[in-house]
């Protein structure tokens, strides 16, 4: 079982109003913990650290993308990313993180349009 | 009382050249250019229309702020569907890609990026009629990233 490849279950923070107007466009702001490694440094012996980086962060709203950001390893650790959503009615908006390996988190929030 | 007015003239005039240089437009190195080139061919790329807003000084490269945003009206008709963003004289000059749907509303982004070294800094984005915009800034650093070991 040590031998198997890291797994990170990544710890995410989402600020997102749980209700606005119709119309509104309101500033989404994620965070999530990860080190970026970005491939191109070295430790104290003078070897390479190998990239781990996320690879794609995802987000859809009433099942429509709003939003995606493909990470090159420029991105600074633990991803702060802010972007814009247009709130039309109340629904779903779904988060999704993917790391370099494949492995994805999703958090789901409901947004309440009045 | 003379000597301090042409003081003060001398200084409101070095305040006001100072204040000309941030308004003119980014000048790109012809390496900047062809990074860019690397990507769009030879479309024309519109130097307008883009907000990119990075600190002019950062002590560090590690963690630097970093804000774009494309004029867009954001409708199904007329949308931006990507903003790339380049640092040169990063080991991987491709910083991030960001994709839009019409229903974001506005195509902006804060984020927060590494800079291996001083450089400028391209924004480009494509409109979902294929047109292209783009828009530079310059920031200083003054203690790099990458390039410290790891202790």
């Amino acid at each position: 079982m040590s031998e198997a490849p890291e797994s990170m279950t990544l710890k995410v923070r989402i600020s997102l109003p749980e209700s606005v107007a119709a119309n509104d466009i309101v500033e989404v702001k994620t965070l999530v913990s990860h080190p970026m490694e970005s491939g191109f440094r070295l430790n104290g012996m003078g070897e390479g650290i190998p990239r781990n980086i996320l690879s794609r962060f995802f987000v859809t709203y009433r099942g429509e993308m709003i939003f995606e950001t493909i990470f090159g390893p420029g991105v600074a650790a633990n991803p702060y990313i802010a972007f814009s959503l247009r709130a039309t009615e109340s629904g779903e908006v779904r988060f999704l993180w993917e790391q370099q390996n494949g492995e994805v988190t999703e958090v789901v929030r409901q947004l309440a349009v009045l | 009382m003379s000597g301090l007015n042409v003081k003060r003239r001398k200084l409101l005039l070095a305040g006001m050249s100072g204040w000309l240089l941030q308004c003119l437009p980014v000048r790109l190195s012809a390496a900047e250019n062809a990074l860019i080139r690397s990507f769009y061919g030879d479309q024309t790329i519109v130097p307008s229309g883009i907000t990119l807003k990075t600190p002019s000084l950062a002590e560090n490269g590690n963690s630097v702020s970093l804000e774009v945003e494309a004029e867009s009206p954001m409708t199904v008709m007329d949308y931006v569907t990507e903003i790339r963003l380049f640092a040169p004289q990063n080991p991987d000059p491709e910083l991030a890609l960001f994709r839009f749907g019409p229903g974001a509303g506005r195509a902006r982004v804060s984020t927060r990026v590494r800079f291996a070294n001083s450089q400028t800094i391209t924004a480009v984005a494509t409109m979902n009629d294929g047109r292209l915009h783009s828009g530079s800034s310059k920031t200083i650093i003054t203690l790099a990233a990458c390039v410290e070991p790891l202790l």
